[in-house]
Protein backbone atom coordinates (compact mmCIF):
# COMPACT_ATOMS: atom_id res chain seq x y z
CA UNK A 1 0.00 0.00 0.00
CA UNK A 2 2.81 2.23 0.50
CA UNK A 3 4.36 1.96 -2.73
CA UNK A 4 0.95 2.13 -4.40
CA UNK A 5 0.41 5.77 -2.75
CA UNK A 6 3.54 6.83 -3.68
CA UNK A 7 2.86 6.17 -7.03
CA UNK A 8 -0.80 7.81 -6.84
CA UNK A 9 0.93 10.85 -5.65
CA UNK A 10 2.91 11.05 -9.03
CA UNK A 11 -0.47 10.74 -10.57
CA UNK A 12 1.17 8.36 -13.96
CA UNK A 13 -0.85 7.79 -16.98
CA UNK A 14 0.47 4.45 -18.14
CA UNK A 15 -0.50 3.40 -21.44
CA UNK A 16 -0.35 -0.03 -22.70
CA UNK A 17 0.27 -0.67 -26.09
CA UNK A 18 1.34 -3.58 -28.68
CA UNK A 19 1.96 -3.44 -32.31
CA UNK A 20 0.49 -7.23 -32.88
CA UNK A 21 -3.62 -7.42 -31.84
CA UNK A 22 -4.04 -10.19 -29.39
CA UNK A 23 -0.21 -9.86 -26.97
CA UNK A 24 -2.54 -9.24 -23.97
CA UNK A 25 -2.97 -5.35 -23.60
CA UNK A 26 -5.92 -5.97 -21.93
CA UNK A 27 -4.59 -8.72 -19.12
CA UNK A 28 -1.94 -6.48 -18.31
CA UNK A 29 -4.35 -3.62 -18.49
CA UNK A 30 -7.06 -4.85 -15.97
CA UNK A 31 -4.31 -6.71 -13.73
CA UNK A 32 -2.21 -3.78 -13.20
CA UNK A 33 -5.50 -1.78 -12.51
CA UNK A 34 -6.24 -4.38 -10.24
CA UNK A 35 -3.16 -5.17 -8.64
CA UNK A 36 -2.66 -1.28 -7.71
CA UNK A 37 -4.64 -1.74 -4.96
CA UNK A 38 -6.20 2.06 -4.22
CA UNK A 39 -8.50 4.47 -6.66
CA UNK A 40 -6.94 3.91 -10.21
CA UNK A 41 -8.75 4.85 -13.66
CA UNK A 42 -8.38 2.29 -16.58
CA UNK A 43 -9.39 4.04 -19.85
CA UNK A 44 -10.69 1.83 -22.45
CA UNK A 45 -9.72 3.41 -25.60
CA UNK A 46 -9.64 0.21 -27.78
CA UNK A 47 -12.91 2.14 -29.17
CA UNK A 48 -13.65 0.01 -31.98
CA UNK A 49 -13.68 -3.22 -29.50
CA UNK A 50 -13.94 -2.29 -26.11
CA UNK A 51 -13.85 -5.03 -23.94
CA UNK A 52 -12.18 -3.88 -20.15
CA UNK A 53 -15.87 -4.12 -19.07
CA UNK A 54 -16.47 -7.38 -19.81
CA UNK A 55 -13.80 -8.61 -16.80
CA UNK A 56 -15.08 -5.70 -14.00
CA UNK A 57 -18.35 -6.04 -11.87
CA UNK A 58 -19.94 -2.61 -11.55
CA UNK A 59 -22.35 0.10 -12.23
CA UNK A 60 -22.46 1.83 -15.42
CA UNK A 61 -23.22 5.27 -15.20
CA UNK A 62 -24.61 7.28 -18.04
CA UNK A 63 -23.25 7.54 -21.45
CA UNK A 64 -22.20 10.59 -23.42
CA UNK A 65 -22.94 10.69 -27.24
CA UNK A 66 -19.78 12.01 -28.66
CA UNK A 67 -19.98 14.16 -32.04
CA UNK A 68 -17.60 15.17 -34.71
CA UNK A 69 -18.31 18.62 -36.22
CA UNK A 70 -18.79 18.16 -40.03
CA UNK A 71 -19.59 21.11 -43.09
CA UNK A 72 -22.58 21.98 -43.79
CA UNK A 73 -22.79 24.63 -46.90
CA UNK A 74 -24.91 27.41 -47.61
CA UNK A 75 -26.06 27.37 -51.36
CA UNK A 76 -26.88 30.75 -51.32
CA UNK A 77 -24.12 32.21 -50.16
CA UNK A 78 -21.59 29.74 -51.93
CA UNK A 79 -20.13 31.28 -55.02
CA UNK A 80 -17.85 27.79 -55.82
CA UNK A 81 -14.76 29.50 -55.20
CA UNK A 82 -13.09 26.10 -54.49
CA UNK A 83 -11.02 27.21 -51.32
CA UNK A 84 -12.77 24.63 -49.21
CA UNK A 85 -11.93 21.76 -51.34
CA UNK A 86 -8.50 22.40 -51.97
CA UNK A 87 -7.90 22.96 -47.92
CA UNK A 88 -9.43 19.47 -46.93
CA UNK A 89 -6.63 17.09 -46.19
CA UNK A 90 -9.03 14.16 -46.74
CA UNK A 91 -10.73 15.24 -49.39
CA UNK A 92 -14.27 15.22 -47.62
CA UNK A 93 -15.31 18.48 -49.51
CA UNK A 94 -15.35 18.51 -53.12
CA UNK A 95 -15.99 21.45 -55.37
CA UNK A 96 -17.21 21.76 -58.96
CA UNK A 97 -18.19 24.89 -59.62
CA UNK A 98 -21.28 23.69 -57.65
CA UNK A 99 -22.41 23.82 -54.22
CA UNK A 100 -19.55 21.54 -52.69
CA UNK A 101 -20.87 18.10 -52.14
CA UNK A 102 -19.50 16.44 -48.42
CA UNK A 103 -18.44 13.07 -47.32
CA UNK A 104 -19.19 13.18 -44.07
CA UNK A 105 -17.63 9.64 -43.58
CA UNK A 106 -14.36 11.31 -44.66
CA UNK A 107 -14.04 14.26 -42.56
CA UNK A 108 -11.87 14.54 -39.65
CA UNK A 109 -13.92 17.31 -38.11
CA UNK A 110 -11.00 20.09 -38.05
CA UNK A 111 -13.36 22.74 -39.11
CA UNK A 112 -10.50 24.18 -41.63
CA UNK A 113 -13.02 24.80 -44.51
CA UNK A 114 -15.45 26.98 -42.63
CA UNK A 115 -12.32 29.08 -41.87
CA UNK A 116 -10.96 29.65 -45.26
CA UNK A 117 -14.17 30.10 -46.94
CA UNK A 118 -14.22 33.64 -47.78
CA UNK A 119 -17.87 33.88 -48.25
CA UNK A 120 -18.85 32.30 -45.01
CA UNK A 121 -20.74 29.91 -46.26
CA UNK A 122 -20.10 26.74 -44.25
CA UNK A 123 -21.46 26.07 -41.08
CA UNK A 124 -20.54 22.79 -38.80
CA UNK A 125 -23.48 20.75 -37.73
CA UNK A 126 -23.09 17.73 -35.45
CA UNK A 127 -22.28 14.28 -36.44
CA UNK A 128 -22.54 11.66 -34.13
CA UNK A 129 -19.62 9.16 -34.10
CA UNK A 130 -20.06 7.10 -30.40
CA UNK A 131 -20.61 7.41 -26.65
CA UNK A 132 -18.62 7.20 -23.74
CA UNK A 133 -19.42 5.77 -20.78
CA UNK A 134 -17.85 5.45 -17.05
CA UNK A 135 -18.23 2.06 -14.91
CA UNK A 136 -17.26 2.10 -11.50
CA UNK A 137 -15.68 -1.33 -10.69
CA UNK A 138 -14.56 -1.19 -6.65
CA UNK A 139 -11.09 1.20 -6.42
CA UNK A 140 -10.90 0.90 -10.83
CA UNK A 141 -13.20 3.95 -12.64
CA UNK A 142 -13.51 2.80 -15.81
CA UNK A 143 -13.76 4.85 -18.74
CA UNK A 144 -14.65 3.19 -22.34
CA UNK A 145 -15.10 4.82 -25.51
CA UNK A 146 -17.52 2.74 -28.13
CA UNK A 147 -17.26 3.94 -31.96
CA UNK A 148 -20.59 3.68 -33.93
CA UNK A 149 -20.64 0.88 -36.16
CA UNK A 150 -19.49 2.15 -39.48
CA UNK A 151 -17.76 4.95 -38.46
CA UNK A 152 -14.12 4.46 -39.41
CA UNK A 153 -12.68 7.93 -37.17
CA UNK A 154 -11.72 6.34 -33.74
CA UNK A 155 -9.33 9.33 -32.76
CA UNK A 156 -11.85 11.68 -32.08
CA UNK A 157 -13.62 9.47 -29.64
CA UNK A 158 -10.37 8.53 -28.74
CA UNK A 159 -9.59 12.05 -27.05
CA UNK A 160 -13.31 12.08 -25.89
CA UNK A 161 -12.37 9.35 -23.70
CA UNK A 162 -8.88 10.84 -22.15
CA UNK A 163 -10.82 14.12 -22.03
CA UNK A 164 -12.97 12.37 -19.09
CA UNK A 165 -9.69 11.57 -17.28
CA UNK A 166 -9.45 12.81 -13.94
CA UNK A 167 -6.40 14.48 -12.75
CA UNK A 168 -4.35 13.50 -9.93
CA UNK A 169 -5.93 10.08 -10.13
CA UNK A 170 -3.63 7.50 -11.97
CA UNK A 171 -4.28 6.22 -14.71
CA UNK A 172 -4.01 2.88 -17.07
CA UNK A 173 -4.77 3.63 -20.66
CA UNK A 174 -5.40 0.33 -22.78
CA UNK A 175 -5.03 1.57 -26.15
CA UNK A 176 -6.17 -0.07 -29.64
CA UNK A 177 -3.23 -2.23 -31.49
CA UNK A 178 -1.71 -1.30 -34.23
CA UNK A 179 0.37 1.91 -35.10
CA UNK A 180 -1.76 4.31 -36.64
CA UNK A 181 -3.66 7.52 -35.60
CA UNK A 182 -6.34 5.87 -32.89
CA UNK A 183 -2.71 4.64 -31.22
CA UNK A 184 -1.18 8.25 -31.37
CA UNK A 185 -3.81 9.96 -30.17
CA UNK A 186 -4.43 6.80 -27.19
CA UNK A 187 -0.71 7.29 -26.10
CA UNK A 188 0.62 10.51 -26.80
CA UNK A 189 0.58 12.70 -23.76
CA UNK A 190 1.11 9.46 -21.31
CA UNK A 191 3.83 9.18 -19.25
CA UNK A 192 5.11 5.94 -20.10
CA UNK A 193 4.10 3.35 -22.81
CA UNK A 194 4.27 -0.65 -21.92
CA UNK A 195 4.26 -2.52 -25.16
CA UNK A 196 3.04 -5.92 -24.76
CA UNK A 197 4.24 -8.95 -26.92
CA UNK A 198 4.72 -12.49 -27.58
CA UNK A 199 7.81 -14.49 -28.20
CA UNK A 200 6.58 -15.08 -31.61
CA UNK A 201 7.77 -13.87 -35.44
CA UNK A 202 5.00 -11.62 -35.66
CA UNK A 203 5.03 -10.71 -32.21
CA UNK A 204 8.72 -9.42 -32.93
CA UNK A 205 7.40 -8.40 -36.01
CA UNK A 206 4.87 -6.07 -34.98
CA UNK A 207 7.33 -5.00 -31.61
CA UNK A 208 9.88 -3.29 -34.05
CA UNK A 209 7.09 -1.10 -35.26
CA UNK A 210 5.80 0.19 -32.18
CA UNK A 211 9.40 0.90 -30.55
CA UNK A 212 9.56 2.61 -33.67
CA UNK A 213 6.56 4.56 -33.10
CA UNK A 214 7.38 5.45 -29.26
CA UNK A 215 10.66 6.36 -30.01
CA UNK A 216 9.46 9.24 -32.52
CA UNK A 217 6.88 10.18 -30.33
CA UNK A 218 9.72 10.76 -27.10
CA UNK A 219 7.91 8.67 -25.02
CA UNK A 220 9.55 6.57 -22.29
CA UNK A 221 8.50 2.86 -22.60
CA UNK A 222 9.42 -0.74 -21.80
CA UNK A 223 8.01 -4.44 -23.05
CA UNK A 224 6.24 -7.13 -21.23
CA UNK A 225 6.49 -10.58 -23.01
CA UNK A 226 3.63 -12.42 -22.73
CA UNK A 227 3.23 -16.30 -23.15
CA UNK A 228 7.08 -16.56 -22.09
CA UNK A 229 7.93 -19.96 -23.47
CA UNK A 230 5.69 -20.47 -26.35
CA UNK A 231 7.94 -19.24 -28.86
CA UNK A 232 11.79 -18.38 -29.42
CA UNK A 233 14.20 -15.98 -27.94
CA UNK A 234 14.41 -13.45 -30.68
CA UNK A 235 12.51 -10.50 -29.02
CA UNK A 236 14.93 -10.79 -26.45
CA UNK A 237 17.59 -10.10 -28.40
CA UNK A 238 16.19 -7.50 -30.13
CA UNK A 239 15.50 -5.68 -26.90
CA UNK A 240 18.60 -6.63 -25.86
CA UNK A 241 20.29 -5.08 -29.26
CA UNK A 242 18.15 -2.22 -28.83
CA UNK A 243 18.48 -1.27 -25.66
CA UNK A 244 14.84 -1.87 -24.57
CA UNK A 245 13.71 -2.73 -21.15
CA UNK A 246 11.73 -6.25 -20.44
CA UNK A 247 9.63 -5.34 -17.27
CA UNK A 248 7.68 -8.55 -17.00
CA UNK A 249 7.44 -12.00 -18.41
CA UNK A 250 4.28 -13.84 -18.12
CA UNK A 251 4.39 -17.05 -18.61
CA UNK A 252 1.98 -19.50 -21.54
CA UNK A 253 -0.05 -21.16 -18.76
CA UNK A 254 -2.85 -22.89 -19.95
CA UNK A 255 -5.03 -21.68 -17.06
CA UNK A 256 -4.28 -18.01 -18.09
CA UNK A 257 -5.97 -18.85 -21.10
CA UNK A 258 -8.71 -20.49 -18.99
CA UNK A 259 -9.37 -17.20 -16.83
CA UNK A 260 -9.61 -14.98 -19.12
CA UNK A 261 -12.59 -16.99 -21.22
CA UNK A 262 -14.04 -17.00 -18.09
CA UNK A 263 -13.76 -13.13 -17.97
CA UNK A 264 -11.67 -13.65 -14.55
CA UNK A 265 -8.89 -11.09 -13.61
CA UNK A 266 -5.27 -12.91 -13.87
CA UNK A 267 -4.71 -11.70 -10.56
CA UNK A 268 -7.90 -12.88 -9.10
CA UNK A 269 -7.72 -16.36 -10.55
CA UNK A 270 -4.40 -17.35 -10.04
CA UNK A 271 -3.21 -15.36 -7.05
CA UNK A 272 0.61 -16.37 -7.07
CA UNK A 273 1.16 -14.10 -10.51
CA UNK A 274 -0.30 -11.20 -8.36
CA UNK A 275 3.38 -10.50 -7.41
CA UNK A 276 4.58 -10.25 -11.19
CA UNK A 277 1.82 -7.19 -11.25
CA UNK A 278 2.71 -5.24 -8.19
CA UNK A 279 6.78 -5.66 -9.27
CA UNK A 280 5.60 -4.17 -12.76
CA UNK A 281 4.16 -1.46 -10.84
CA UNK A 282 7.57 -0.49 -8.75
CA UNK A 283 9.50 -0.77 -12.37
CA UNK A 284 6.84 2.01 -13.58
CA UNK A 285 6.92 4.26 -11.07
CA UNK A 286 10.62 4.36 -11.48
CA UNK A 287 11.18 4.54 -15.17
CA UNK A 288 8.85 6.84 -15.64
CA UNK A 289 10.08 9.22 -13.16
CA UNK A 290 13.39 8.71 -14.90
CA UNK A 291 11.95 9.48 -18.34
CA UNK A 292 10.46 12.71 -17.07
CA UNK A 293 13.87 14.17 -15.91
CA UNK B 1 -15.17 17.23 -76.94
CA UNK B 2 -13.30 16.33 -74.16
CA UNK B 3 -12.71 12.52 -73.32
CA UNK B 4 -10.81 11.61 -69.88
CA UNK B 5 -9.46 7.91 -69.78
CA UNK B 6 -7.48 5.83 -66.71
CA UNK B 7 -4.73 5.04 -68.57
CA UNK B 8 -1.36 3.44 -66.59
CA UNK B 9 0.72 4.73 -69.52
CA UNK B 10 0.91 7.93 -72.36
CA UNK B 11 -0.10 7.10 -75.21
CA UNK B 12 -3.16 5.95 -76.66
CA UNK B 13 -1.61 2.23 -76.93
CA UNK B 14 -1.36 2.23 -73.46
CA UNK B 15 -3.25 0.12 -71.27
CA UNK B 16 -6.89 1.58 -69.96
CA UNK B 17 -6.49 1.25 -66.35
CA UNK B 18 -9.33 -0.31 -64.53
CA UNK B 19 -9.19 1.63 -61.10
CA UNK B 20 -10.48 5.42 -61.47
CA UNK B 21 -9.48 7.44 -58.37
CA UNK B 22 -5.78 5.32 -57.75
CA UNK B 23 -5.19 5.46 -61.88
CA UNK B 24 -1.51 6.64 -63.28
CA UNK B 25 -2.27 9.16 -64.94
CA UNK B 26 -5.57 10.63 -67.41
CA UNK B 27 -5.50 11.16 -70.89
CA UNK B 28 -7.81 13.63 -71.96
CA UNK B 29 -8.57 12.92 -75.51
CA UNK B 30 -9.96 16.23 -77.74
CA UNK B 31 -12.47 14.27 -80.85
CA UNK B 32 -12.25 17.72 -82.02
CA UNK B 33 -8.62 17.85 -82.63
CA UNK B 34 -7.90 14.39 -82.45
CA UNK B 35 -4.95 15.28 -80.06
CA UNK B 36 -4.75 13.94 -76.53
CA UNK B 37 -2.84 15.28 -73.24
CA UNK B 38 -1.28 13.57 -70.29
CA UNK B 39 -2.65 14.58 -66.31
CA UNK B 40 -0.58 13.13 -63.30
CA UNK B 41 -2.54 11.17 -60.99
CA UNK B 42 0.41 10.50 -58.50
CA UNK B 43 -1.23 12.52 -56.05
CA UNK B 44 -4.34 11.09 -55.62
CA UNK B 45 -2.53 7.61 -56.04
CA UNK B 46 -0.75 8.17 -53.04
CA UNK B 47 -3.92 9.37 -51.04
CA UNK B 48 -4.51 8.09 -47.60
CA UNK B 49 -8.20 8.47 -48.40
CA UNK B 50 -10.88 10.39 -51.03
CA UNK B 51 -8.96 9.51 -54.12
CA UNK B 52 -11.96 8.75 -55.95
CA UNK B 53 -13.25 12.52 -55.06
CA UNK B 54 -10.10 14.25 -55.78
CA UNK B 55 -9.21 11.60 -58.85
CA UNK B 56 -13.35 12.92 -60.17
CA UNK B 57 -12.41 16.80 -59.45
CA UNK B 58 -8.95 16.88 -61.39
CA UNK B 59 -11.10 15.44 -64.67
CA UNK B 60 -14.05 18.03 -64.01
CA UNK B 61 -11.17 20.80 -63.63
CA UNK B 62 -9.77 19.69 -68.03
CA UNK B 63 -13.73 19.80 -69.00
CA UNK B 64 -14.03 16.56 -70.02
CA UNK B 65 -17.68 15.71 -70.54
CA UNK B 66 -17.15 12.13 -70.36
CA UNK B 67 -15.35 9.65 -68.36
CA UNK B 68 -14.24 6.15 -69.61
CA UNK B 69 -12.41 3.41 -67.04
CA UNK B 70 -12.91 0.19 -66.11
CA UNK B 71 -14.45 0.80 -63.31
CA UNK B 72 -16.47 3.89 -60.88
CA UNK B 73 -16.73 3.35 -57.01
CA UNK B 74 -19.96 5.45 -55.07
CA UNK B 75 -17.97 8.65 -54.31
CA UNK B 76 -16.32 9.10 -57.41
CA UNK B 77 -19.39 8.96 -59.24
CA UNK B 78 -21.00 11.28 -57.22
CA UNK B 79 -18.67 14.06 -57.79
CA UNK B 80 -19.07 13.23 -61.47
CA UNK B 81 -22.30 12.66 -61.52
CA UNK B 82 -22.59 16.35 -59.89
CA UNK B 83 -20.09 17.91 -62.36
CA UNK B 84 -22.45 16.75 -65.55
CA UNK B 85 -19.48 13.83 -66.52
CA UNK B 86 -20.96 10.88 -68.35
CA UNK B 87 -19.49 7.78 -66.86
CA UNK B 88 -18.57 4.53 -69.18
CA UNK B 89 -16.97 1.27 -67.58
CA UNK B 90 -15.35 -0.55 -70.24
CA UNK B 91 -13.10 -3.72 -70.57
CA UNK B 92 -10.79 -2.14 -73.28
CA UNK B 93 -7.24 -3.39 -73.08
CA UNK B 94 -5.89 -0.21 -74.07
CA UNK B 95 -6.92 3.45 -74.39
CA UNK B 96 -7.31 3.27 -78.39
CA UNK B 97 -9.73 -0.03 -78.28
CA UNK B 98 -11.69 2.22 -75.44
CA UNK B 99 -12.12 4.75 -77.77
CA UNK B 100 -13.12 2.89 -80.41
CA UNK B 101 -15.81 1.34 -78.31
CA UNK B 102 -17.34 4.66 -77.56
CA UNK B 103 -16.92 6.16 -81.12
CA UNK B 104 -18.77 2.94 -82.06
CA UNK B 105 -21.81 3.69 -79.46
CA UNK B 106 -20.51 0.26 -77.94
CA UNK B 107 -21.04 1.60 -74.45
CA UNK B 108 -23.89 2.30 -72.41
CA UNK B 109 -23.78 5.28 -69.80
CA UNK B 110 -23.41 4.25 -66.11
CA UNK B 111 -26.52 5.05 -64.01
CA UNK B 112 -24.40 4.26 -60.75
CA UNK B 113 -20.80 3.01 -59.36
CA UNK B 114 -20.22 -0.04 -60.69
CA UNK B 115 -18.28 -1.27 -57.89
CA UNK B 116 -18.08 -0.62 -53.77
CA UNK B 117 -15.70 1.99 -52.61
CA UNK B 118 -12.16 0.08 -52.10
CA UNK B 119 -12.97 -2.63 -54.54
Amino acid sequence: MKEAKQWEGTALTIAVASGKGGTGKTTVSLNLAKAYGAPIQLLDCDVEEPNCHLFLNGTAEAEETVFIPIPQVDESLCNACGECSRFCQYNAIASLGTKPLVFPELCHGCGGCALVCPQKAIIEVDKRIGAVGTMQAGDITLIQGRIDVGVAMAPPLVRAVKARLQPGMPAILDAPPGTSCPVIAAIRDTDFVVLVTEPTPFGLHDLKLAVDMVRELKLPFGVVVNRMGAGDDRVHLFCRQAGVPILLEIPDDRRIAEAYSRGELLVDALPEYRGLFSGLQDKLRSLAAAGRR
Amino acid sequence: MKIAFTTSGNSLDAPLDSRFGRARNFLIYDTDTKSFAILDNAQNLNAAQGAGIQAAETVARTGAQCLISGHCGPKAFRVLAAAGIKIYNSDAATVAEALQQYLDGKLVEARNADVDGHW
